[in-house]
């Protein structure tokens, strides 16, 4: 016999919660990021941004109401323990997840973001071709799953770019702050961001990896290589030693946090990527067990070890002894 | 030194305007509506009649697309409002300013000197900025009620022309003045001394690619 099914409304009614969270409340690792950021800042008008955007995170909540005006592009992460089970099966989860998707845009309401790239048509509910994204991972043990939404705004704050072996870290560390330069004057990156690098991969998991890495960790996770959590500390250092602060304005807080993540690549290339999860930095979380008990957090825990691995097999039982 | 508050008319008088020092913080009272690329290009390229009196009902423009919902007995739900970026737009504003008499330019990031000299001084406007950029649930507590939604069967909830009652609406930030002075410019420029020491040590990328700009202290509009 197999674990119970999770229900499809189930579903549903999570993922219509996680939508109406992430884009109301600021999840607290990043608030506590910003706190700290006010406190530091001498940059006066930096200072009143700061200041501003606390109290919006507060109005928020109070009104119940989104919390920028811009609620981003809204997209789903799925975890699956590997003996979970869904009522209809993936096709059935993914038509729950759209429809949540249609459903909280009118609901919150949110903005009707996404359009059709050509024909500029709208659907004013955030569905559409390829939209919402869905992306899945799987761990090894356990009958539950993870719904994770990200509202990711933004038009600015990404770039990418193939580097060479020969680049070496004094190249990344040139990549990384013309990123932060090109879109953080204005403050078109809606910065302090939580900076997410991607190092690694193929060009387009190059980017999956950076847009991962700001989106899916948390401010204050490291990564669990300590040489990688070494340059992350030295990379948020560098980014707020520009002088550049919210808006663009003068002031010291650029970076909330910086989070790298890697892949293997091809031989011959560092290929990487820069993603600025931005001031409103909308996820939330749910884990959904087979019992139907539904567990609500903003941690999407997603890069375990076993998402990291590096071997050809998974010992499991291994992993446990270390 | 905190910045000064201001409240201000979204139909504001010349000398109400010529008033706003760059940095102030601006809360704004009257009819606002929302116009970017779709409106733009329906009035202006289309030719289509602007539904309102402008400048008389409003000379605030914002560069926005609310998260709001019409509802099925025609009613508006208007939760936050955020602005988006208003660089690209330059290429329309000189016409639509000289239509409709827009006086405050409301957005986010501002634009350049040159596009403040050359057609918001001409014509009496200066930019506000909002500020964050995402303080979209204050700004969504300062709209009074939505007054009407134009075009919204042409245009879709996001390119809509939304009317907005503003009460106390804001905080925004006055980012360019009479003068055509660019807030934006100014900070760039107190930025741009340090750019060099952050940047010690860096090395260009071994493959080059045909680029704008490699001097950091360009501005990037």
């Amino acid at each position: 016999m197999g674990a119970k099914m999770i229900p499809l409304s189930l579903i549903q009614s999570t993922a219509e919660t996680l939508m109406d969270k992430a884009a109301i409340e600021i999840p607290q690792d990043y608030l506590d990021g910003l706190q700290e950021a006010a406190r530091t800042e001498d940059g006066d008008l930096s200072s009143f941004v700061l200041k501003a955007m606390l109290e919006n995170y507060e109005a928020a909540k109070e009104d119940r109401r989104a919390m920028c005006g811009d609620t981003g592009v809204p997209r789903w992460f799925v975890k699956l323990g590997n003996e979970a089970q869904v009522e209809g099966g993936m096709v059935a989860l993914e038509a729950a997840l759209r429809r949540a998707t249609a459903n909280a845009t009118n609901g919150v309401p949110l903005r009707p973001n996404r359009v059709h790239p050509l024909w500029r048509t709208d659907h004013d509910n955030n569905v559409g071709i390829g939209a919402p994204e869905i992306e899945y991972g799987f761990e090894p043990e356990g009958a539950w799953i993870d719904l994770i939404t990200v509202h990711k705004g933004g038009l600015f704050g990404t770039d990418y770019r193939m580097l060479f072996p020969s680049d070496g870290i004094e190249g990344i560390k040139r990549f990384y702050l013309d990123s932060l330069m090109a879109f953080g004057k204005r403050g078109l990156a809606c910065q302090p961001a939580i900076i997410g690098i991607g190092l690694g991969g193929s060009k387009d998991i190059c980017m999956t990896l950076g847009k991962r890495a700001s989106t899916l960790r948390v401010v204050g996770s490291r990564n669990s290589d300590p040489e990688i959590a070494k340059m992350e500390d030295e990379f948020k250092e560098l980014g707020n030693s520009i002088g550049m602060g919210a808006m663009g304005f003068v002031g010291k807080n650029m970076v909330i946090d910086c989070n790298i993540e890697v892949g293997y690549c091809h031989t011959g290339g560092l290929p990487m990527s820069v993603h600025a999860f931005c001031l409103s930095s909308r996820r939330a979380v749910a884990r959904i067990q087979a019992d139907g008990r539904v567990e609500h957090r903003t941690d999407p825990d997603w890069f375990t070890p076993y998402q990291r691995r590096e071997t050809v097999e998974w010992d499991t039982v291994k992993e446990a002894a270390e | 030194m905190a910045p000064r508050e201001v409240r201000l008319s979204t139909t504001p008088t010349l000398e109400a305007i010529a008033d706003l020092r760059l940095g102030d913080i601006v809360y704004l009272d009257g009819l606002m509506y929302t116009a970017r690329e779709g409106v733009y290009m329906r009035a202006l390229e289309d030719k289509a009649n602007i539904p309102m009196e402008l400048p008389g009902q409003s000379a605030a423009n914002f560069h926005c697309s609310p998260a709001a919902r019409i509802n099925p007995d025609g009613s508006f739900d208007m939760g936050a409002v955020t602005a988006t970026a208003s660089f690209r737009f330059a290429k329309w504003l000189p016409e639509w300013m000289a239509k409709t008499g827009a006086k405050l330019i409301v957005g986010k990031g501002g634009m350049t000197s040159k596009d403040y000299k050359d057609y918001f001084v001409p014509n009496g406007a200066v930019y506000l900025s909002t500020v964050g950029y995402g303080t979209g649930a204050l700004l969504g507590r300062g709209v009074e009620r939505v007054e009407a939604v134009h075009w919204n069967e042409e245009l879709g909830l996001a390119q809509a022309m939304w009317v907005i009652k503003c009460n106390r609406m804001g905080p925004f930030i006055v980012a360019s003045d009479l003068q055509g002075n660019c807030l934006f410019e100014r900070e760039n420029a107190k930025i741009a001394g340090n750019v060099a020491r952050v940047y010690e040590g860096t090395k260009p990328a071994t493959l080059k690619r045909y680029g704008e700009s490699d001097d950091r202290t360009d501005e990037v509009i």
